[in-house]
């Protein structure tokens, strides 16, 4: 029983600690890495229960801002093998548990 | 009505042609005149009028008797024409006969005019309007107009009684013209030409062009629970490192990051950096091939005439050293490198106390005569330098100011590493000589300075700043004696030169300004040990035996050279070289050998086993007008090197005689090495000394 509460104390706790954005790969330049990533994390915030709203949201604001045409990828659990254009390419974790790929590829 | 006629003389064929309704004939015609314009207003007073006027007669008048003039004549008018024949008769050939025309044409024509209306109904104006008919084709709106017209009830009737083809010609006709005007110009039938050109339109030409593609790149990764929970992992380890280091060293850190990054930023933009290596290698290849000779000379040039010369040698120009900023300043301070044995300092100022400018530090090699390897410019002119011993990298300066600098060659910037200021303590005037002295017990490097305010300082590099510490203080009357500040400053002395013992580590030897020579220990700040009356003017160089414990040199502006040993009050040698001496220096591989430069210009090379009262070497290096400032030896080639005032050096190559070496008698092996430069110089000074003793 301790067991049990101390490790869903335990899970709880990495899920707040770790739910900050996490880069994991990127090669985007600066000033546009932030802006991408913000709008990220707005996005996964805003549709924490639908990613495909949430994908919606980010890939035209992305559209938008940087131009066409992007794509965005929001999932917890699968693989990838992308061609994205170069200094184009954020792929990052959020939330503890979400990943969010994105990149421009026309 | 009435004709105004105001003439004067009136002519007498008018009075023929006077007009039927003048009954009155009277001589006056004149005043006649006047009647009749005044006769159709006022009938009734003419008379009286008349008969108030005097009678004027022309004077060509015509005289008629009474009944002449009141005859009458008959006119009658008629509308034929006067010039018209009366009868006029044609042959008729059918009666073949002359017959009187009944009628005789009574038309006068005056004036004949040809007019260019046409009737609209006649040929003409068919053919005309058929030729713009062309245009008629085009205007269905003007013949609706017309249809409308002649719906009217208001037409004429002309219109109507006429053909319908000419109807609707005239409707079109009065609404077209007033529309086709704008259109058809009314042009000359007869004389009219059109013209018509075209400027020159540009050739089209198509261009194309297609922009490279945004380059791209593949990409692949998993997504899972597990990666991602990793990941977080890893990211809080390393905050948490991260943290520690930072309370352990934030300043040093910051430092590096910061350093790293201009430099990170400086090899980003400058690209050439990345060639400056090669283009080093370049140019020294280039001065090599371009004094290919000299390089020959200075490695295998021996003088063959020496072998004649008995006893004299001569100096072979060799490098010529100079850059372009440093024209106008003159060489104060020579220094070879420790380390590396083809690099040499020369420190570039100012002697003359008005003209003080900017200062210079330069590095030259001898593998590149062109251009400096490393030039500092200072905002003080540099009187002094010296290169530390063991960290070659490391440049004592002392400067015109007071000020001393330690630059550190290794460091990218041109500024000083360490500077003494005004707070910490630096001269209050010009430092005439530094030098480096064994790291003390913190392992701090230290070097000493002496200048002209009376101070010998000595200067300690702690991390970043320099702090000094007072050792000695020169007055003129010797040791110093308890007195008011005031008086103690007023006799201070102006050390000029000094000069540490070899071997023992706290002896050092000061020359002043008013030509005495002080012998001073670290230990002791307030008390020489033994003070000599070496000069009248200033002592400009003083110079411990680099072999002999015991000797020392020293020149001056009083023209002499002396040579002194420690323990005598008196010098050993002295030398007069008729002309102010600036610098005396010993050579490095002969206790006996020693250069000194003098301001006309030459270089005087004395070498006591040879000679002991003339130089075996006198030469004149410099150009005319240009005094010699300093002169020092290479540590290992033979060669010298001569600052003088215009900012020049000169290198030397010593010939043969000039660095002899004893004689090796057969089968003795000669011991070499400082022992034998002792026994020499000891042997010249028993010879003295003995006389003396005597």
């Amino acid at each position: 029983m301790a067991e049990t509460a101390e490790s869903k104390k335990e899970e709880a706790d990495y899920k707040r600690v770790h739910s900050f954005p996490l880069i994991r790969h990127t090669d985007m330049p600066e000033e546009m890495r932030v802006e991408t990533m913000e709008l990220c994390v707005t996005a996964c915030e805003k549709f924490a229960t639908n990613n495909e709203s949430a994908a919606k949201m980010i890939k035209e604001s992305m559209d938008k801002k940087f131009g066409s045409s992007w794509h965005v990828v929001i999932g917890e659990g699968f693989g990838f093998e992308i061609t994205h254009e170069v200094k184009n390419l954020l792929y990052m974790f959020f939330g503890g548990s979400l990943a969010v790929c994105v990149w421009k590829c026309s | 009505m009435p004709v105004p006629q105001r003439m004067g003389p009136v002519k007498p064929k008018q009075g023929s042609n006077v007009p039927s309704h003048l009954t009155k004939i009277p001589t006056v015609k004149l005043t006649k005149k006047k009647d009749e314009d005044d006769g159709t207003e006022m009938a009734d007073g003419t008379d009286e009028w008349t008969q108030g006027k005097t009678l004027i007669k022309p004077p060509d008048q015509l005289d008629l008797s009474e009944a002449e003039l009141k005859e009458e004549f008959t006119r009658i008018l008629t509308a034929n024409n006067p010039h018209a024949p009366h009868n006029i008769v044609r042959y008729s050939f059918k009666e073949r006969s002359y017959k009187p025309i009944s009628n005789v044409d009574q038309l006068a024509v005056h004036l004949v005019l040809d007019g260019n209306l046409l009737h609209q109904d006649s040929d003409e104006a068919c053919r005309q309007r058929a030729r713009q008919g062309l245009e008629k084709g085009n205007m269905p709106v003007e013949s609706t107009v017309a249809e409308m017209d002649n719906e009217r009830p208001d037409t004429p009737v002309f219109g109507e009684g006429v053909a319908e083809e000419f109807g609707a010609e005239e409707r079109p006709d009065s609404a077209e013209s007033k529309s086709t005007r704008r259109e058809q110009k009314l042009t000359n039938q007869f004389n009219f030409s059109e013209r018509a050109s075209q400027t020159l339109n540009n050739p089209l030409r198509q261009r194309e062009c297609q922009t490279e593609p945004p380059p791209r790149a593949n990409f692949s990764a998993t997504a899972n629970q597990w990666e991602i929970y990793d990941a977080y992992v890893e990211e809080l380890q390393k905050q948490e490192r991260n943290k520690e280091k930072h309370k352990a060293q934030s300043m040093k850190k910051e430092e590096e990051k910061s350093r790293k990054k201009t430099a990170v930023v400086e090899t980003q933009s400058d690209d050439i950096t990345n060639v400056g290596r090669a283009a080093k290698i370049m140019e020294r290849m280039v001065n090599q091939n371009a004094f290919d000779d000299i390089a020959q000379d200075f490695k295998y040039f021996e003088d063959a005439s020496d072998e004649f010369r008995e006893q004299e040698g001569t100096l072979l120009p060799l490098w010529r050293f100079q850059y372009d900023k440093a024209k106008r300043l003159t060489v104060t301070a020579l220094c070879w490198n420790p380390k590396y044995k083809d690099l040499f300092a020369v420190g570039l100022g100012s002697y003359d106390f008005s003209k003080q400018g900017h200062g210079m530090l330069i590095f030259y090699s001898l593998k590149n005569s062109t251009f400096p390897e490393y030039i500092y410019p200072t905002l003080s002119g540099i009187l002094c330098l010296d290169i530390h011993s063991s960290l070659s990298y490391l440049v004592a300066v002392g400067f015109y100011d007071g000020s001393v600098a330690v630059y550190n060659l290794k460091e990218e910037d041109d500024e000083a590493t360490y500077r003494s200021t005004a707070k910490s303590g630096k001269h209050t005037d010009p430092v005439w000589q530094v030098k480096w002295q064994k790291d003390d017990m913190d392992n701090n490097h230290c070097f000493f300075s002496v200048s002209s305010d009376g101070r010998v300082a000595s200067w300690t590099l702690v991390k970043n700043e320099l702090l000094f510490t007072d050792i000695t203080k020169l007055s003129v009357g010797g040791a110093t004696v308890e007195r008011s500040e005031e008086a103690r400053h007023l006799t201070m002395a102006c050390g000029t030169s000094f000069d540490f013992h070899k071997k023992i580590d706290y002896l050092f030897l000061v020359g002043t300004e008013e030509g005495k020579i002080h012998k001073c220990s670290k230990a002791y700040s307030s008390q020489f040990l033994e003070t000599y009356d070496a000069h009248n003017m200033a002592v400009e160089a003083v110079r411990w035996n680099p072999f002999h414990p015991k000797v020392f040199i020293s020149c001056s502006s009083d023209w002499t050279v002396k040579i002194w040993d420690h323990t005598v009050r008196s010098p050993m040698f002295t030398f007069d070289l008729n002309c102010a001496v600036g610098d005396v220096v010993w050579s490095p591989y002969s206790s006996a050998v020693f250069a000194a430069v003098t301001i006309d210009g030459k270089v005087h090379v004395f070498d006591l086993t040879v000679n002991k009262y003339e130089p075996i070497c006198q030469q004149l290096v410099a150009a005319k007008k240009t005094k010699l400032t300093h002169i020092e030896f290479n540590p290992v080639h033979p060669i010298i090197i001569v600052g003088d005032d215009h900012g020049f050096v000169t290198s030397l190559k010593l010939s043969p005689n000039l660095r002899k070496k004893p004689k090796e008698k057969k089968g003795q092996e000669l011991p070499k090495g400082p022992e034998v430069e002792v026994a020499k110089m000891e042997k010249l000074l028993n010879l003295l000394r003995e006389p003396d003793n005597s």
